[in-house]
């Protein structure tokens, strides 16, 4: 390429140019996935060396992954930057969702001015970039990550390899820029057969019959791997400092801002989308980013200590967390982004959290805890979302999250209360301990409703009960005072509270029972192969039948 | 069949540069703030800078644009859009005289809202200023009417999905890197920007949007409301 019609102080600054556009490229894309909300804030008065006048964050972590990938290269033809975001179930199978490339062409434009329109060319595209990373079907993945799977990526640069997104995988354009020594072009390719899973496929839904088996298991973090999970990094670096700023050479210089970088505020609110109650994921000690709290993770297991920082200015960005690490035998350094460059270290906080913690877990065993799922547990530690949602501001809230496992899906009691601790399977609590005989059964013998509306009421009850609803013993909830609104009827006998009360607890589907529904469940099984055989065979009667319905 | 009648804009009548996309939804009732909200801030996420600071020797320099993302309720869909209040008031005024507009007009539910970006061109005394559009964009909707609840989910996937759709279909636009007016000096800047907000700078743009009548020969519901968010001069 002919570069002798390209000043030398713009082609530095093109290089340069290309160097930032590459980092933020990445930084949009994985903050794009990592499950939360982002939102940084503008700001009139030039505060300036955002580069490209986009406040966009700079993760450490990730500029330094990107950084160790690029190694000092500039994308050029041949050579490109790719990230590649992947899922990664509980059972540790992953799946290629995206390739996000950056490329270079030889295309030149050699009229094109550097400092100015290249500049802004390269803002409107990572504007488009920010636009496009949440109309793929990996945001709404990420959006949901944290129980099942998680989202990771990972940073390579050099032929670009398509291969592991399956078939018919789609591309979508982002965008392209001239420059005097090529075109940049911002692409993605994406796996499309995950579309039609997405959500749904990922979405809790219970189990017919308690069949499918829900633990995880007990996997260390692959901490060769390179990937990296959008939501927290592999316990290899733990404690490493990442200087959080860029090096005082590399201070955005165009003639549009001056000034030193600002910090821009991040804002950790809870996911829209409806996520299940988290369970997470691994024992390892993790470090995870305030950006990257997702509200799975703030809902279940946190120890808070707000700490006065005392690092300086007001809108000091969020600070990144360290878990408080099972094994902890030294402190973690803590790291909050200074204002001008320095990365001050915090002095942590002993990793066993606080006393809110210590009444949730029990005392860990080989380092592992088991932690109450409960709803109610989930209500106090939201405090910290609550208190900077819908803000573009963080608190200065040091957050420090436990990763703990799992014990089964739908247990919610401690430990030590449950019998079935062997199995995993999902709705345990629910399988009554001892077969029930009729007479125990509510929907035979009702309790009286201890508030009679209206006196018809007394006929619909059999002539056997007599106790008292509180009585109850198939009571895991006791409903005091259930005054449902709106459920005056004068039409119907009963109103809605003393209906609700009555057929709380239906009794078990003998399928839920363990004991019993085990054994069937086994015979079910080994009948399955006979059962298809026969339907089968009578394939076109089914068929008929269907027809007859159309 | 239904006679569908469009009355041209006067304010959109196309100038020699300007170029024009329409992109097309159907949504449910509930759903046409969120789906205009999405098209709208998406575009003006592209067509907005950082403020600028204008320093001696005719430099200038270009404050910082913070952007968020959004979740719709009634949608399957997020989109981005800058980080600023003002910006959002006013789109979100001019989205919710639209949405009022069509559900007032009857079972039709058919209409347009346009933005347009356009440039000020001074003149002498005692013509007034001028204003040339440079790009606009139309969005053509349509409210269809849902009969249960299984329909409604569908809906607010598929319609999610096109305005997945419709985001690219921007992007590209925007990726043509066609007219752009020049980056005006301080004593232009109001004629190119609109200077008004306090932490972005949007290109001059209005909102309008009409009405289609189901009847056809004259648009007896068209409603035409010019939204200016510059200084009225």
């Amino acid at each position: 390429a002919m570069d002798t019609d390209l000043s030398s102080q713009d082609r530095k600054d093109l290089d340069k140019f290309i160097k930032f556009f590459a980092l933020k490229t990445v930084q949009v894309i994985v903050q794009a996935r990592l499950g939360e909300k982002i939102c940084t804030r503008s700001s009139s008065s030039p505060t300036g060396s955002d580069w490209f006048n986009l406040a966009i964050k700079d993760i450490p972590e990730v500029t330094h992954e990107a950084k160790k990938a690029l190694a000092g290269q500039l994308p050029a033809v041949g050579r490109s930057m790719c990230v590649e975001i992947s899922l990664k179930t509980s059972e540790g199978d992953s799946m290629e969702l995206e390739i996000w490339c950056l490329e270079m062409n030889e295309k030149c434009d050699k009229e094109i001015k550097v400092s100015y329109t290249v500049y802004n060319r390269l803002s409107l595209l990572l504007k488009s970039l920010l636009a496009i990373t949440r109309v793929t079907p990996a945001y709404r993945l990420s959006r949901k990550q944290g129980h099942e799977y998680v989202i990771l990526y990972r940073i390579y640069f050099g032929e670009v390899q398509l291969s592991g997104l399956g078939e018919g995988f789609q591309t979508v354009r982002v965008g392209t820029v001239g420059t005097p020594v090529g075109t940049i072009t911002l692409s993605c390719a994406y796996r499309i057969n995950l579309a039609f899973m997405s959500t749904r496929q990922f979405e809790r839904t219970p189990p017919i019959m308690g069949i499918i088996i829900d633990h995880f298991v007990d996997r260390p973090y692959p901490s060769s791997s390179p990937m990296h999970p959008c939501n927290y990094r592999a316990g290899e670096d733990n404690g490493a400092v990442y200087p959080s700023v860029e090096d005082s050479q590399e201070v955005c210089t165009t003639s549009f801002s001056t000034s030193p970088p600002s910090q821009c505020v991040f804002t950790v609110t809870k996911a829209h989308f409806q996520t299940p109650p988290p369970v997470v994921m691994d024992t390892l000690k993790v470090p995870v980013m305030g950006l990257a709290f997702s509200h799975q993770l703030s809902s279940s297991r946190l120890s808070y200590q707000p700490a006065a920082l005392g690092v300086g200015s007001a809108d000091m960005g969020y600070p990144l967390l360290f878990a408080g690490g099972l094994n902890a035998a030294h402190p973690h350094q803590l790291i909050g982004p200074g204002k001008d460059g320095g990365v001050p270290p915090i002095p942590s906080q002993p990793a066993h959290g606080t006393q809110a913690d210590q009444e949730r877990m029990c005392t860990p065993l080989d380092g592992v805890h088991y932690s109450a799922a409960t709803p109610s547990s989930s209500e106090d530690t939201e405090t910290v979302s609550n208190s900077s949602e819908g803000k573009c501001g963080s608190p200065h809230d040091l957050l420090e999250t436990i990763f703990i496992r799992k014990v089964g899906a739908f247990v919610n009691k401690p430990i030590n209360q449950v019998t079935m601790a062997n199995l995993d399977i999902p709705f345990a609590m629910f399988a009554p301990k001892n077969v029930e005989l009729e007479d125990n059964d509510p929907m035979v013998n009702p309790p009286d409703s201890p508030e009679i509306e209206s006196p018809l009421q007394g006929s619909l009850h059999s002539e056997g009960s007599s106790g008292s609803s509180t009585g109850n013993t198939q009571d895991d909830f006791v409903m005091i005072d259930f005054k449902p609104a709106f459920s005056k009827d004068d039409i119907l006998p009963m109103d809605l509270g003393t209906f609700y009360r009555e057929f709380q607890n239906p009794p078990q589907l003998s399928s839920l029972s363990i004991d019993i529904g085990a054994q069937s469940m086994a015979e079910d099984l080994d009948s399955l192969p006979e059962k298809l055989a026969v339907h089968e065979k009578n394939v076109k009667e089914f068929d008929a039948f269907v027809e007859t319905l159309q | 069949p239904r006679r569908t009648h469009h009355r041209a804009l006067p304010a959109a009548s196309p100038a020699m540069n300007c170029r024009a996309e329409v992109l097309e939804v159907s949504v449910e009732g509930r759903q046409v703030e969120e789906a205009m909200l999405a098209v709208l801030h998406t575009v003006l996420l592209h067509r907005s800078t950082g403020k600028f600071h204008y320093k001696k020797e005719g430099t200038y320099s270009i404050g910082t644009v913070g952007t968020q993302d959004v979740d719709c309720d009634f949608i399957d869909f997020a989109y981005v859009r800058v980080s600023s209040e003002e910006l959002d008031r006013a789109l979100r005024k001019a989205v919710g005289e639209f949405k009022d507009a069509l559900r007032n007009s009857g079972s039709d539910g058919m209409g347009q809202i346009s933005l347009e970006f356009y440039q000020k061109k001074k003149s002498r005394w005692p013509f007034s200023d001028e204003c040339i559009p440079w790009e606009l964009w139309t969005i053509k909707v349509n409210v269809v009417n849902l009969a249960n609840e299984q329909e409604r989910q569908i809906c607010r996937e598929k319609v999610g999905e096109k305005l997945c759709e419709k985001i690219i279909n921007i992007v590209e636009v925007m990726n043509r890197h066609e007219y752009l007016p020049k980056m005006p000096t301080q004593s232009e800047v109001d004629n190119v920007f609109d200077t008004s907000l306090k932490d972005v700078q949007p290109y001059l743009y209005k909102i309008s949007y009409q009405i289609t009548d189901s009847l056809g020969t004259s648009v007896t519901t068209t409603m035409r409301r010019l939204i200016k968010d510059t200084l009225a001069l």
